[in-house]
């Protein structure tokens, strides 16, 4: 307790006679502080901005496109066409083990009219279990297709939000009548506004989407473009597209073996490369930030190898007067983690400052919202620790091992 | 006059018909080698001294002689080479620093030449200074940093930073410091050698009032007026007590 005061009081001096050094030292880990976390706080919101991004395209699903053939398969030549239709998804669904959706996808690009505005459009013909999948979800006041829409072959649309505001501005779109495609569909819901930095036929911001039995009825089109799945876990994905693989080369009459028969996309695979790359990420960001704690560390530990110069005779005379080495060296040291401390908590303050500040300015959506996390703040005063012990722990070590009678003779 | 006074023991009375006083110091062949590297000097070689309890010691010599060399083993800032020296019946020759630091703290009471005093802190705090490091309470600290600064006639000085006392209320205050643990022995180099004639008068005086209470004194001087007021003055030269000779004075 003594101690402490000691040390406050030695440091409270030394800051009024020594303004401008005792500055530049907790500037120094001032600097390195606001490095450290503000760099894992940018990793932190970028790897949350990346991973809502690319839930943008669906949670953790796998897209299968049918192509050509690029085996011979049973007496069948190469170069075939795959063509897959609503018969391929009902067997599916009901043979694959471990699925958990399944849904075909029609595409075309069709004019929309409403008043005189026309505007041409990608439209999907879907089931409703696209929603959850590629997480379509509706905006307050409107839904997405439902089974009834499928049974009926309903003239109802789920348009993105880009393309309503395009077409109604400001106002409401749901409720209102559109012609697509010459034909009046009624707007039952519209996309709430999200992030998608990946896609496979546009974004689907700008994007509608219609009953998959209507698309059908209105093109008369049988063959589907792409499926989406989905399996019970994301650790199932392989496993399942395996199925569907051999499911449909079974159906189809093509090799299992022929990775151009069917493409798939597993997008968990993103997912998983995604924690990788930004821990590395993270970790580059870590080191560069403790390399600049550490160039400020080296600051402190000189600037207390000056005081402890400087207070030599100080020191001397309190050794004479009984002053234990321990004593000495404990207080440089509490000294020395006192600096580190002060300039930590500023360092800390300004960084969350910047954070705070930081949406403001609009970048978010490219680099997401930096936050100091828990983590960070925790790994951060583990280095300061760290860096402050060390920084403290020569120049105390050389007071504590002065010589009392050389000492006070200075 | 002096608190101290009551706790202890009458002074030893010297001559013919003096009672044995128990030892304070006592010092056994005591060497003392520098070691340089390639030079090696002998600061003392072969001390043999005894001190006893309530004694004013006076230890003079030209510079060179070995008494500051001396005065750090008295004053356990420094050990031996070699031989013995026991420090109020306990053997010291031997020690840790951290031991060596514990037994300056409890047992010797330093006035320096240059007073050294911490320059940022008050009078009552750098009387207190030594009670810190023995862990006494706050409380007690107190207490006692004021008695001794009373005692030391400076009881009006007490927040006062060592900067705006003059130079004899400095060696005042490093007087106080040096009785604040209560030591076997008080040990001063030089006392009144950065004071003017009348503030060393009243060091002089002050040294002659400590003894009167029954402190034992080892004073280093150069000052023959200082060494004159001592009950034994011990000539060092070159690194060997030549003289030791009591004189006539009685701490009464």
């Amino acid at each position: 307790m003594d101690t402490f005061k000691d040390v406050l009081r030695q440091l409270l001096r030394d800051v009024r006679s020594q303004k401008l050094r005792t500055f530049l030292t907790v500037f120094g880990i001032v600097w390195g502080t606001v490095a450290v976390t503000l760099l894992l706080a940018f990793g932190t919101g970028l790897k949350k901005q990346l991973i809502k991004k690319t839930a943008g395209l669906g949670d953790r699903i796998v897209i299968a496109w049918p192509g050509l053939t690029s085996m011979p398969w049973e007496g069948l030549g190469k170069g075939r066409r795959i063509r897959l239709n609503e018969d391929d998804i009902e067997a599916l669904r009901k043979e694959t083990p471990n699925l958990k959706a399944i849904s075909s996808e029609y595409q075309t690009s069709m004019k929309l009219n409403y008043g005189t505005k026309t505007i041409a459009i990608d439209v999907s013909g879907v089931s409703p279990e696209f929603c959850d999948m590629r997480n379509l979800i509706p905006a307050e006041g409107g839904r997405f297709l439902n089974p009834l829409d499928m049974d009926r072959q309903r003239r109802v649309l789920f348009l993105g939000n880009e393309m309503a505001k395009s077409v109604f501005g400001t106002e409401n779109a749901v409720g209102k009548t559109v012609l697509l495609g010459g034909s009046p569909f009624l707007i039952i819901g519209t996309l709430e506004p999200k992030e998608q930095d990946s896609s496979y036929s546009g974004r689907d911001n700008e994007k509608g989407f219609i009953p998959g039995t209507t698309f059908r009825a209105l093109t008369g089109r049988k063959w589907l473009n792409n499926i989406v799945f989905q399996s019970q876990t994301a650790l199932l994905n392989e496993q399942v597209s395996d199925s569907i693989l051999k499911g449909l080369a079974h159906r189809r009459k093509f090799s299992p073996e022929d990775k151009e028969a069917l493409s798939l996309w597993d997008t968990n695979e993103q997912f998983a490369f995604f924690e990788v790359f930004m821990l590395a990420f993270t970790g580059f960001l870590g080191i560069m930030g403790c390399l600049t704690l550490v160039v400020g560390g080296i600051g402190v530990s000189n600037i207390m190898n000056v005081v402890v110069e400087e207070r030599t005779k100080e020191i001397g005379v309190k050794m004479a007067l009984g002053a234990k080495a321990r004593y000495v060296l404990s207080g440089i040291l509490l000294e020395t983690l006192c600096v580190t401390a002060i300039g930590g908590l500023i360092g800390f303050a300004v960084s969350l400052g910047i954070c705070a500040v930081f949406p403001q300015f609009g970048l978010t959506e490219f680099v997401g919202e930096p936050k100091v996390s828990p983590a960070v703040a925790a790994i951060t005063i583990g280095i300061l620790g760290v860096i402050g012990l060390i920084a403290g722990w020569f120049p105390a070590r050389e007071a504590a091992s002065l010589d009392p009678v050389v000492a006070m003779k200075l | 006059m002096l608190a101290l006074a009551e706790n202890q023991p009458a002074p030893a009375k010297l001559g013919p018909q003096a009672v044995p006083a128990p030892s304070i110091i006592r010092m056994e062949e005591v060497r003392k080698v520098y070691d340089t590297g390639k030079v090696k000097l002998e600061a003392l070689k072969g001390v043999n001294l005894d001190v006893t309890k309530g004694e004013f010691l006076a230890i003079v010599g030209p510079s060179g002689s070995g008494k500051s060399t001396l005065m750090n083993l008295i004053g356990c800032l420094d050990t031996a080479t070699s031989g013995r020296y026991v420090l109020g019946g306990d053997d010291v020759s031997r020690v840790t620093r951290d031991q060596l630091a514990e037994i300056r703290n409890r047992r010797v009471g330093f006035v320096f030449q240059s007073f050294n005093l911490l320059p940022h802190i008050s009078a009552a705090e750098n009387v207190e200074m030594p009670l810190v490091f023995g862990g006494v309470p706050v409380k007690k600290r107190r207490d006692r940093s004021r008695e001794l600064l009373e005692r030391v006639g400076l009881g009006d000085r007490m927040d006062h930073k060592p900067t705006e006392l003059s130079g004899g209320q400095m060696q005042r205050v490093a007087i106080a410091r040096a009785l604040a643990m209560e030591p076997d022995v008080v040990l001063a180099d030089e006392p009144t050698g950065n004071l003017d004639t009348s503030a060393g008068g009243d060091i002089m005086a002050l040294f002659q009032e400590l003894w009167r209470g029954g402190s034992t004194l080892v004073v280093i001087t150069h000052d023959p007026s200082l060494a004159k007021r001592a009950g034994r003055v011990v000539e060092v030269r070159d690194g060997r007590i030549v003289s030791d000779e009591r004189t006539e004075n009685r701490p009464g």
